[in-house]
């Protein structure tokens, strides 16, 4: 076989039509924010501002991306009794990593996150992620579902962070985009937009949009 | 379905290589954090007396500036062969009073006078906050102030970190005209104008606030004796 078939025939299946929707799909028709109501928790906790709500997303994207990678090459070996514990062994040390490599390399972004990298564990999307695709699926697929369903997860966490920095403080991505001329006329900063409350009802309201232009996903 | 053997040794299997792992990650990566942590607290300190600095020069800086440290007890007596910079505030703090080392950080700023650094550390609402106070060689002047927290409630709370919050400290004073020790009081609803010992608290974080007043109260008591008579030593 040519070196050219070879690289033809590693190619094709690696961006498949069905791999590609793998990438696209969390995007939108099954957000696991909005669509599977997964990761709300943390979803409240880091949209204050625009920053922690990146490296966050980064950080689940990179998580679930290799969780899911991990788990699907041992799927063939875990047994079923105790698959639940592998999972939450392989996430804990995945999260311990990137915290260690966030500490060593972004320390400020690091003492930004610090209580929310743990929360990574818990989030509930790996586990959805795993227990639903990567134990039966093999691993690039698994990979690619991982990394989609991290990006669509961070989609989300960037476009509340938006609104809830730009009204809660005036700000975007830290910059103050509000000019003084608007606080001296009398325009106060919304402190409810700082509070989880209205990150509750942030997300509900990308929800409402989501499903009012998307009829599938509204239940009977 | 597996054999219950199957089950043990893939689990004690699956235990060693994680832990194998992960002591190897924590091994490799543990000088680069400890130096992120010294970095930090020479950036803290930095910045009590005003100076901006990045993690690129704060080491630069650190050693342009920082020209002494001392160490002292509670009666104001000279502490030697402790290296100041090492003294954790946070164990220090859970001594009684009298065992207490206390570390100053003497800077000597661009215009020549010296500055005089105290750490501090205490409770906020949600966890621990920590700075750095400094004074001006009558050791009553504030020359500026530096406070970190943990926790507290982003926009509220959190707010003490700011440039906005701290500056206020600046001039204060911490003994009234008799000498005696009356520390800086946060107030609720905002401090006068001529209020020598006294800044606006940050509305909404009143309990924050009451927190950073109480941990310069406390810390700074330790320092009370060698502050009055400082050439003892």
């Amino acid at each position: 076989m040519s070196s050219e078939q070879l690289e033809k025939k590693e190619k094709d299946p690696m961006f498949s039509a069905k791999v590609v929707k793998l990438l696209k799909n969390p995007l939108n028709l099954e957000n696991p924010i909005t669509v599977q109501v997964l990761g709300i928790c943390s979803a409240l906790a880091v949209t204050v501002q625009m920053k922690p709500a990146l490296v966050m997303a980064l950080s689940v994207t990179v998580v679930t991306a290799f969780s899911n990678l991990i788990i699907s090459a041992l799927r063939n070996t875990i047994p079923s009794r105790i698959r639940i514990i592998v999972q939450l062994v392989v996430i804990a040390a995945l999260v311990i990593i990137v915290d260690q490599l966030l500490k060593a390399y972004v320390y400020d972004v690091s003492k930004k996150l610090s209580v929310f990298v743990g929360l990574i564990i818990t989030n509930c999307i790996l586990m959805g992620r795993l227990e639903a695709y990567a134990m039966a699926n093999k691993p690039w697929p698994s990979f690619v579902d991982g990394i989609g369903n991290g990006v669509g997860y961070g989609l989300i966490l960037v476009m509340v962070a938006f609104f809830r920095e730009f009204f809660g403080s005036g700000k975007f991505y830290g910059f103050t985009v509000i000019p003084k001329a608007f606080y001296d006329a009398g325009y106060v900063n919304n402190g409810l937009m700082i509070l989880p409350p209205m990150a509750l009802i942030t997300i509900g309201i990308i929800i409402w949009i989501q499903r009012s232009k998307n009829r599938g996903l509204i239940d009977n | 379905m597996h054999s219950n053997k199957y089950i043990f040794i893939y689990s004690a299997v699956m235990v060693v290589v994680v832990a194998i792992a992960l002591t190897i990650v924590a091994v490799q990566l543990k000088p680069l954090q400890d130096i992120n942590i010294r970095i930090e607290k020479m950036q803290n300190i930095l910045a009590s007396v005003n100076l901006v600095t990045t993690p690129k020069n704060a080491q630069e800086l650190y050693t342009k500036y920082l020209k002494e440290t001392l160490v002292v007890n509670e009666k104001g007596d000279l502490i030697t062969g402790v290296d100041a910079f090492t003294v954790d505030l946070a164990l220090e703090l859970k001594k009684p009073p009298a065992d207490r080392q206390l570390p100053i950080y003497i800077a000597i700023l661009d215009n020549g006078e010296k500055a005089y650094i105290v750490p501090l550390r205490g409770k906020g609402l949600w966890g621990a906050i920590w700075g750095y106070i400094s004074f001006k060689s009558d050791f009553n002047t504030v020359v500026g102030t530096m406070f970190d927290h943990k926790s507290e409630t982003p926009g509220l709370g959190a707010e003490i970190n700011t440039r906005e919050f701290q500056q206020h400290f600046e001039g204060k004073k911490i003994f009234d005209d008799k000498g005696v020790f009356t520390s800086i009081g946060i107030l609720k609803g905002g401090a006068k104008p001529d209020d020598m010992h006294g800044v606006d608290a940050i509305s909404g974080g009143t309990i924050t606030s009451k927190g950073v007043e109480k941990m310069i109260r406390d810390c700074l008591v330790g320092y009370e004796n060698y502050f009055k008579n400082p050439n003892k030593l």
